[in-house]
């Protein structure tokens, strides 16, 4: 019987749920306590949470580090694009601003562009805040070689 | 109308206060990391007292949660017990940190009354953004509206901060060791020098390293 049975259980029933509370923490963002930074940090507490109990091995095989790096850089990339974006779809005659994202969506009385702008870099925040804070743990946690039992 | 709440608030600085000074004593590393875990989720339920959600769920997630974890990382490759500090006294010490506590109390009176609408901070660009939100953007979080929308350019420049930070560990320390084959010789290098407590016998890492 392997070790840490208890733990081993209850982190399999937590991590599901505390990834999906991540993500309710990103999309509910706009009405409630929360956002990108937040729910980066959360996801990234998942996978960190199953790295410890079900070892380095296991984690680096359902989130490989490869991922972890293209996702850092896509997020930064997603949220400098939406920039981008709004400098090219501008209308004829309105000022052009980075980051104005009324462009985005032509119904200004909704300000649809705004919600679609918001989405898109908290986005671009969860995808670099999570993997940058994974990117740590595994470069720290790397170095370990096994966490030993009279550690735990 | 006597406000309750801030007896909580006394009673969370009293024992932020004495969290920090175990903090201080402890020599026990593992205790001191748990510890500042424990000094971060009072600052949460301190800023849920003040009404600054936003900030205490920030709080919670980085200063109890991931710090937390990352210093306890940091920890497993150090020793577990801190140096015992020499038995002498610090004067220098004390007295920058009496000067600039002294300095703090007397700023204290000119600070602004809790909640006060007429402070700096929520007189002029602050209520304009109250005000302007529910027209701009209408969304209901006003804190996401600042951070995401007016002050777009800063969270983009913030989380390139982050994205270089994760950078800069990426490059010092890699991902571990595991992964990086195509340049051979300095992971090879860096191999045995990762397993230090392995030694004894030294073929093995590297060849372990070739193989993945």
């Amino acid at each position: 019987m392997s070790p840490h049975l208890i733990l081993r259980v209850v982190s399999k029933l937590l991590i599901p749920i505390i990834v999906v509370f991540g993500f309710y923490v990103q999309f509910h963002g706009d009405f409630g306590p929360g956002g990108g930074f937040q729910a980066g940090v959360i996801v990234a507490v998942g996978v960190i949470l199953y790295a410890l109990i079900f070892g380095m091995e296991e984690a680096r095989r359902a989130v490989p580090p490869a991922a972890v790096r293209y996702l850092m850089a896509a997020g930064v990339l997603l949220f400098a694009g939406v920039g981008v974006a709004t400098l090219l779809m501008n209308g004829a005659g309105e000022p052009v601003n980075f980051l104005d994202y009324d462009a985005l969506h032509p119904d200004q009385s909704h300000h649809t562009g705004q919600h679609y702008g918001i989405l898109l870099i908290e986005l671009g925040v969860l995808f670099t805040v999570s993997s940058v804070m994974l990117a740590i743990f595994y470069a720290f946690a790397g170095r370990i070689p096994d966490l030993p039992d009279e550690d735990w | 109308m006597t406000d309750l709440t801030q007896y909580l608030d006394y009673a969370l600085i009293g024992m932020l206060l004495a969290v920090a000074f175990a903090i201080v004593r402890l020599r026990n590393l593992f205790a001191v990391v748990m510890l500042m875990g424990v000094y971060s989720l009072l600052c949460a339920a301190w800023f849920v007292s003040l009404d600054a959600v936003d900030v205490a769920f920030t709080e919670a997630a980085v200063g109890a949660g991931i710090s937390t974890v990352l210093l306890l990382a940091a920890m497993l490759l150090t020793a577990r017990e801190a140096e015992p500090s020499k038995p002498q006294r610090h004067w220098a010490a004390l007295a920058v940190v009496v000067a600039a506590g002294a300095a703090l109390l007397y700023a204290v009176p000119d600070m602004p009354v809790y909640g006060d609408a007429e402070s700096v901070a929520n007189a002029y660009v602050g209520r304009d953004y109250l005000e302007q939100t529910p027209h701009d953007i209408a969304v209901p979080n006003i804190v996401t509206a600042v951070l995401s929308s007016y002050r777009g350019f800063d969270t983009l420049g913030e989380t390139v901060v982050i994205f270089t930070a994760g950078l800069g560990v990426i490059l010092l320390l890699g991902f571990g060791g595991r992964k990086r084959e195509p340049k051979g010789k300095p992971a090879a290098k860096a191999a045995p020098a990762a397993r230090a407590p392995k030694a004894g016998k030294p073929a093995k890492p590297v060849k372990e390293e070739g193989a993945s």
